[in-house]
């Protein structure tokens, strides 16, 4: 069986539940392209996720308005604990699926096996979770260079991105 | 995800996705992606199957070392343990997307959002 049409599903079902004015995903013809330079055994990977990871009995927000919907960029140590890690996002098929097992959509862990059997050099010292925004211009003109800025402060060689 | 994913592209950082989503992802436009053709939920493998979880993020590292060009998707050979069904009932009556505590939450935000952007903090 081929993969979902995700952007035809949530048009219908949308429609369905009353609402007229289809979300419009972002569209573009061409992509930009860094090329990889350096052998991965040397280099430094960051996790990006917006699968609204958090760390237990800690409060990460930075932003008062950060949150599914609005945007915002916040950190999570990398040394946590993959037991201290959680997600509360409804942005799942939850009748499919679950998270409860954290590396299924945040491979924290699998990245730390990666460096202990020299794989890749290391991993950042933050991991970077995104909030999603509706607006797709708060992504672009701030909450990307935030992160951009977050990975080069952190010595990033490399990004693994995961949405939720 | 696909957008953060451009900028840091543009910005010389290479980046590779690990999706469920393939078609937004696509329809966006990324460098490097890596289909897990899985729920929304698990792009990077099954809970709590730790060796394709190991598979699929050494599929995303090979990825990276071999795609020379934008718009690079390879699919990772994984089949869902309990069937295909979930691809069908996906965003139906049946199994509604949000439902609940999760619809309240969601409009809860979505209100949020109007009235931030109402005051232009948005």
């Amino acid at each position: 069986m081929t993969y979902v049409r995700y952007i035809d599903k949530t048009r219908e079902y949308y429609r369905s539940q009353g609402y007229d004015k289809p979300y419009k995903w972002a569209h573009f013809e061409e992509a930009p392209f860094t090329s990889v330079t350096k052998p991965l055994a040397k280099s430094r990977i960051a996790l990006v996720s917006t699968g609204e990871v958090e760390v237990r009995d800690i409060e990460l927000s930075e932003d008062e308005n950060q949150m599914g919907n609005v945007g915002g960029v916040y950190s999570i140590p990398s040394s946590t604990p993959e037991d201290r890690l959680f997600s509360a996002s409804h942005s799942y098929d939850k009748h499919a699926t679950t998270l409860e097992d954290i590396n299924a959509f945040f491979p924290a862990a699998r990245l730390h096996e990666a460096v202990e059997s020299g794989r890749i050099a290391g991993l950042t010292e933050r991991f970077i979770g995104v909030y999603n925004a509706y607006s797709q211009r708060r992504t672009m003109e701030r909450d990307a260079p935030e992160v951009l800025r977050r990975l080069r402060e952190d010595g990033a060689d490399i990004a693994v991105m995961v949405p939720v | 995800m696909s957008l953060v994913s451009r900028y840091l592209e543009e910005n010389g950082v290479p980046t590779v996705v690990m999706a469920a989503a393939r078609d937004i992802v696509e329809h966006c436009g990324v460098a490097r992606m890596l289909h897990v053709d899985f729920p929304l939920g698990s792009p990077c493998g099954e809970p709590f199957r730790v060796d394709q979880q190991r598979e699929a993020l050494e599929l995303a590292f090979q990825l990276l070392e071999t795609a020379d060009n934008p718009r690079t998707t390879v699919q990772a050979p994984f089949k869902w343990s309990e069937g295909e069904e979930w691809k069908d009932l996906v965003f139906t009556a049946a199994r509604p997307w949000k439902s609940g505590e999760d619809e309240q939450d969601w409009l809860r935000k979505k209100e949020l959002y109007k009235s931030l952007k109402a005051e232009g903090k948005v």
